[in-house]
């Protein structure tokens, strides 16, 4: 990877597998619990989060070293929600339709425990270049985890996939479901995003038993 | 030079600083954005009432589809015809009656005054359209819309929106087969103006009973469905007496 140095390019890529903030570190659970239903939803966070965790990562490391540490919280999330604003006006301004999609997502996206944990475990040690690959790469493995469970909950619950019927139509009964399949609406309530996330879970650690913890 | 960021002072100046830096920048962010933003508000509620009479850019039965925005100030002119306010027994017309906030004027209604309550007078092929926008309570937050009626108090389209429903549950409510379903339905039972439930079981998912006065419910969406039934029945009841004097049949 020419452009990065070796560390530089495990800050984006660890993430996105032996170290993901959903299914390893177990953050953001509510957001990948909340809004995967369908997957334009999970890609429209995905995509959120990754423009807002890379731009606050790098204004954090800029500020770290003048930032009181008795307010550091309240700093970062000033940041986030400020951050937060900003994309949603402009949004609304030049890309309405878009930011009706989002409205929901906003408040959603300043919650995120994701952001909070890097800002506070890696922005405020780090410069801002290696602080925004970082950003980059938590928002990646956040958002893969997101698309993989809103693939499932939408294609199982709803027969649809971005809205397209890829299984036929379960009213008037063509492709698929003219063999008796029906849509499984468990699939479309938050706890089977739970489960989906707890299989995602099982086959990565199947798979690398180093992540198993010992007790 | 370090600087030494533990001490009560520097937390104090600082926090000082940041907000003024903060409220600055996102005061500035909003009131430069703030015509751009309001002008798209304006479009888009002309886009939702000329969709609920049926001027839309709809192609197949998939999805929502409004006349664009750089056109749609033309074609509200083209399309409605009159746009009245009802205050009491009074009926006035005014050109920007679409820009009247429903959520001021029902909770006039509900707090027992005079609300003013805007209606369109729509025209599209020789018929005629009278559109009602809607203001109710979904599951989490507001839900809106607007019920395009003839003089036979039939709906001839709909069109609902919500700030904050469940995506994949609630938020299908401005879907096509959600919305498509209510065409057809009459407001009235009998002589009674009921306006339109969205009924759990009630045995016709395909909606062939058009006399039902009911519409089948979203699967997961119970509260929501509530809502958009409740705010139905009382947007009718509040321009009952309007409707009253329009209908034919």
């Amino acid at each position: 990877m020419g452009l990065l140095s070796k560390k530089e390019a495990g800050l984006v890529l660890d993430p996105l597998a032996d170290n993901n903030p959903i299914t390893i570190q177990v953050l953001g659970i509510c957001s990948a619990l909340a809004i995967t239903a369908e997957l334009k939803a999970s890609i429209v966070m995905a995509v959120s989060v990754m423009f807002v965790l890379a731009m606050g990562n790098v204004v954090i490391s800029l500020m770290r070293n003048i930032i009181p540490s008795k307010i550091r919280i309240i700093v970062q999330l000033v940041v986030v929600a400020t951050l937060v604003i900003i994309v949603d006006q402009v949004l609304r301004a030049f890309a309405y339709e878009l930011s009706k999609t989002l409205s929901v997502f906003v408040g959603l996206i300043i919650t995120n425990c994701i952001i909070m944990g890097r800002f506070e475990a890696f922005a405020l040690a780090n410069g801002p270049w290696r602080s925004f690959l970082d950003g980059i790469g938590n928002s990646l493995g956040y958002g893969i985890i997101l698309v993989i469970i809103g693939f499932f909950r939408e294609l199982l619950g709803s027969g649809t996939l971005l809205g397209f019927k890829v299984l036929g139509d379960p009213i008037a009964k063509t492709g698929l479901y003219s063999f008796g399949y029906e849509n499984n609406g468990f699939m479309i309530i938050p706890p089977a995003a739970l489960i989906v996330v707890g299989i995602i879970i099982w086959v990565q650690r199947s798979r690398n038993p180093s992540l198993v913890e010992e007790n | 030079m370090a600087i030494n960021t533990d001490k009560n002072v520097y937390t104090v100046v600082f926090a000082a600083v940041m907000v003024v830096i903060v409220g600055s920048v996102l005061a500035l962010t909003a009131s430069g954005l703030s015509d751009k933003i309001q002008e798209n508000e304006k479009f888009e509620k002309q886009q939702n009432i000329l969709y609920a009479m049926g001027v839309n850019g709809n192609v197949d039965e998939g999805s929502v589809n409004f006349i664009p925005a750089n056109e749609v100030e033309s074609e509200f002119t083209n399309y409605i015809k009159k746009q009245l306010v009802i205050e009491g027994d009074k009926v006035t017309e005014d050109s920007n009656a679409y820009l009247i906030d429903m959520k001021k004027q029902m909770s006039i209604a509900s707090s027992g005054g005079t609300p003013k309550l805007p209606l369109f007078v729509g025209e599209k092929d020789n018929n005629k359209f009278y559109i009602i926008p809607m203001y109710g309570k979904g599951l989490w937050d507001a839900i809106w819309g607007f019920i395009a009626v003839d003089e036979n108090m039939v709906v001839q389209g709909v069109y609902f929106d919500h700030k904050g429903e469940t995506p994949g549950l609630g938020a299908n409510i401005k879907q096509r087969y959600f919305m498509d379903d209510f065409t057809g339905e009459s407001i009235m039972a009998g002589t009674r103006y009921k306006g339109i439930n969205v009924a759990k079981g009630n045995n016709d998912p395909l909606n062939d009973r058009k006399d039902d006065n009911a519409v089948d419910a979203l699967a997961g969406a119970t509260i929501t469905g509530n809502g958009v039934s409740a705010m139905i029945s009382q947007t009718v009841n509040l321009y009952k007496g309007y409707l009253k004097t329009i209908r034919v049949k």
